[in-house]
């Protein structure tokens, strides 16, 4: 089937800058048609994958593969030209000698119809009267799409985008990634995308790749990386995630605020830590419950409370603004509906 | 960016550009060693030593009165409410465009034996001899009055960056107006001062125009002598490399205090205009101090120009001949520009887009021009022109090829830094539309640099014309330039003959840089 084309592989890639290891043992593929967004810090590698991709860095082992061709690899390395790549970088880099229709030509070959195409182009984005703006007379928006434009024109085999949205105004940010879906996903394009913002992540990506110091934590759908996320790191960066120490009991974890369902299969025995999201407990106000709220966050409509347990932790809570309690209220806990508790090894560092 | 070695069509122009560079300085040291141990007793002899204690004295000297002159001038035009602080703010900047030789010749054409004040004190007093003027004295007064904007342009800038709410939090704490000052603003003045200092001292040193007409025997006076009263050319040869240690040693102290980190960022809100000073009655002896120099330093030349220049016209010299040394010299300086500007291009490019060790020395060696005197290539050259290179010996292709190896660090310059204001992301975004190396290039990068190239040439252009002991010795015989026709005349005690292409020369020379100058602000505000 040609959706299961793999347009995108990276195979065991890593690459230092001088003593700082950028990107180590980098797997993953993507298939034809689909997004993947590589999520992390600042500083986790992302961009240096993008890039790798892109020809603009030279791993310095394993392979990359675009379009079914080795690009990167021992002996092997095609430069960005003749990889057919499309890149949007961050600050769009429009070429500012040249208007809207030259830059969205640029990357057009001789013996196509570029007028044609470039219309094509400019009525895909939705700019066909901007055709002739230079681009300091667009606006942020209008920039993005054009150099979007840009980069598609060529028909490349995946689209690279470094940070694509946050050069953008918070609400106009919402609008146009919806906008950036839409023109991507009606041109069919295989996308790989760089941020730091899980929202647009968990909204764009139909895979994510949750990267961490220069290593990918997680490679999965967005459901799944939040709900089943591989480890501490991860838990915490989608997401907001506390965790208590607790001891595996057939199938169940033993915590202090109760024995919780055990999402993943672990030794009975094993000390582990057990991770607890806002919407996994609902609070009960009791005289002699054993936590007691320190802090309450109004949210509008839900209370983000913090609760303080005998141990010393702490953990967060999100009750509807119905169930208002003042701080210093004692409650005990109880599980919602059918929440199941990943827990990981307490040798594991939290990130 | 590591991802690309660069093509060979950049590295290798770039580097025929340095070996071509490296040429000169490399003969001078081979002919030096040729002449082995009889160099070194020629060398440590009582007049080495001498001529080594005039420059050093001479260097200091400037140096220091031109640090005492502008650090008030610069406070004053920008920071208090000295009355037309604007106008005294560009009049004393004005004398950078005045070659120092012109400043020589109105010093000897005022002051000399029949000179203006000689000849007006000759009827009313008989007064046959002034008190001499060549010399020390008179070297110190010309390179002074030329030297001393090269401290005062740094000040004035540094001033302007200054953040006023530094000072702001100063007195807030308790400090009054000279404790704040001398706490506060001086020390971030510092780095501007050293290295407006040493520029100074390099413009000293390498001075010909003005020592040579005031008989003030520095180092490029004496190789100058050296080379034409002797058979002997080592000695001038010795002396010249003598000459660029030390103008090295200046260099290298001068890239030092630049690679310190600056004191201060300009945060987006320091735009904000600090307060001006109050000067009081203090008003009027500032008043007096900034007519003073500009008084001495632009409007005594001026006047004194117009003088001769009106004496030359009454007296019939010829205009049409000025205007042939005019064509000699913008002919010469337009062919210097553009060799220089597409030189600059290949090693600008290497430099910031391929970093490595290798592109950093090939950039660095083009930095020789700095630190060699024009004396010294244009001895190297001849020397490398009457021995192995007969058939471009006395052309303009010898004497067009010395400008460029003096002025490549100008265009290299303005280059590098239009070329740092373009993104990498451009080009990257070029490539990865699927175009080669070369032909990003031509499509993007020279055309987004194409003001900087521009603006370097255009640089090159001006100081070509006013150079003047490359042009000395390096002409074509019967070639004569505004430069030389200027140096010659006052030699010679014409006075009248040589204000006509000094003034020439200065409109030309001035008015373009005004233009540059000006764009340059307004481009630099938007």
């Amino acid at each position: 089937m040609a959706m299961n084309r793999i347009t995108v592989r990276c195979s065991d890639v890593t690459k230092g800058f001088g003593q700082t290891m950028a990107i180590q043992e980098v797997s993953l593929e993507l298939e034809e048609g689909k997004f993947l967004a590589l999520l992390g810090p600042s500083g986790c590698g992302k961009t240096t994958l993008l890039r790798l991709i892109a020809g603009f860095e030279v791993p310095d082992r394993g392979t990359i593969e675009v379009g079914g061709r080795t690009v990167s690899g021992p002996g092997v390395f095609i430069p960005p030209e003749s990889r057919r790549v499309g890149i949007v970088f961050q600050d769009y880099a429009l070429f500012p000698h040249l208007d809207v229709s030259r830059n969205i030509a640029f990357g057009l070959p001789k013996n196509v119809n570029r007028k044609k195409r470039v219309e094509e182009m400019l009525s895909l984005i939705g700019l066909r009267r901007l055709e002739s703006r230079m681009p300091h007379e667009l606006s942020g928006g209008e920039q993005q799409r054009v150099a979007l434009a840009r980069a598609m024109a060529p028909g490349p085999n995946v689209l690279l985008l470094d940070e694509p949205f946050s050069n953008l105004d918070a609400d106009l940010r919402i609008r146009i990634r919806a906008e950036v879906k839409d023109i991507l996903t009606r041109a069919g394009a295989t996308v790989v995308f760089v941020t730091h913002d899980q929202q647009e992540a968990l909204f764009m990506g139909d895979m994510v790749g949750v990267m961490n110091a220069g290593r990918v934590e997680q490679f999965d759908r967005p459901e799944a990386i939040f709900h089943t996320p591989a480890t501490p790191f991860v838990a915490q960066f989608v997401g907001i995630a506390d965790f208590l120490s607790g001891k595996i009991e057939n199938g169940s974890v033993a915590t202090e605020v109760g024995s919780l369902p055990l999402q993943n299969h672990l030794p009975s025995g094993m000390t582990v830590r057990a991770m607890i999201r806002p919407d996994f407990l609902d609070l009960d106000p009791t005289p002699d419950g054993i936590g007691e709220i320190i802090d309450r966050i109004f949210q509008g409509m839900h209370y983000l409370y913090r609760v303080q347990l005998p141990s010393g932790a702490t953990i967060r809570i999100l009750q509807h603004h119905t169930r208002n309690y003042p701080v210093g209220t004692r409650v005990s806990f109880h599980m919602t509906s059918d929440h199941s508790v990943p827990c990981f090894e307490s040798a594991t560092s939290n990130g | 960016m590591n991802y690309a070695r660069p093509p060979a069509a950049l590295w290798l122009s770039a580097m025929f550009i340095a070996i071509a560079v490296l040429l000169p300085l490399g003969y001078l040291a081979l002919r030096a060693s040729g002449a082995g141990s009889e160099l070194w007793s020629l060398l440590f002899r009582l007049r080495t030593f001498e001529i080594l204690g005039r420059t050093i004295i001479l260097v200091i000297v400037v140096t220091g009165i031109s640090l005492v002159i502008s650090l008030p001038l610069a406070w004053l035009t920008q920071r208090t409410d000295l009355p037309w602080r604007r106008m005294w703010s560009v009049l004393t900047v004005l004398p950078l465009v005045i070659p120092s030789y012109v400043i020589g010749f109105v010093i000897v054409a005022a002051l000399g034996p029949r000179g203006i004040l000689q000849q007006a004190l000759a009827g009313p007093f008989g007064l046959e001899r002034l008190p001499e003027i060549y010399g020390f004295p008179g070297a110190l007064l010309a390179v002074t009055l030329v030297a001393y904007p090269y401290i005062l342009l740094p000040l004035q800038a540094s001033i302007r960056g200054l953040d006023p709410r530094l000072e702001e939090v100063a007195r807030s704490l308790g400090h009054g107006q000279w404790d704040t000052f001398r706490r506060v603003v001086f020390p971030q003045l510092r780095p501007a001062m050293a290295a407006g200092a040493l520029l100074v001292a390099l413009y000293t040193l390498r001075d010909f125009g003005a020592v040579s007409l005031l008989r003030y025997e520095t180092f490029t006076w004496a190789i100058y002598l050296q080379y034409q009263t002797s058979f002997d050319r080592n000695l001038a040869a010795g002396l010249s490399l003598v000459l660029v240690v030390i103008a090295v040693v200046i260099l290298f102290l001068e890239f030092r205090t630049r690679g310190k980190p600056h004191y201060h960022r300009a945060a987006a809100s320091a735009s904000r205009s600090p307060a001006y000073v109050k000067l009081g009655r203090w008003r009027w002896p500032a008043l007096g101090f900034c007519a003073l120099v500009v008084l001495m330093a632009l409007v005594m030349p001026v006047s004194i120009l117009s003088y001769w220049l009106a004496r030359g016209f009454s007296t019939g010299e010829a205009l049409w001949r000025t205007a042939g040394y005019a064509l000699n010299s913008a002919y010469v300086s337009g062919l210097a520009a553009a060799v220089t500007a597409i030189a600059a291009i290949s090693i600008a490019v290497l430099d910031v887009r391929y970093p490595s060790l290798f592109s950093r020395l090939l950039e660095r060696i083009t930095y020789i021009g700095f630190a060699l005197p024009g004396i010294v290539i244009a001895l190297a050259l001849v020397f490398f022109g009457a021995n192995y290179a007969t058939p471009i010996y006395q052309t303009l292709v010898l004497l067009v090829f010395a400008y460029a190896v003096l002025f490549l660090p100008q265009a290299v310059g303005s280059v590098r830094s239009s070329l740092l204001q373009v993104s990498p992301r451009l080009e990257e975004a070029a490539r990865s539309l699927g175009r080669t190396p070369l032909q990003t290039l031509a499509a993007i990068t020279l055309p987004l640099v194409r003001p900087g190239i521009l603006a370097g040439a255009g640089l090159v252009f001006l100081t070509t014309m006013k150079e003047l002991p490359a042009t000395l010795l390096l002409s074509p015989i019967g070639f004569k330039s505004l430069a030389t026709s200027i140096w010659s005349a006052t030699s010679e005690g014409s006075f009248a003959e040589a204000a006509i292409p000094a003034v020439v020369l200065i409109l030309l020379s001035s008015v373009p840089m005004a233009v540059l100058t000006i764009r340059g602000k307004r481009n630099g505000n938007e």
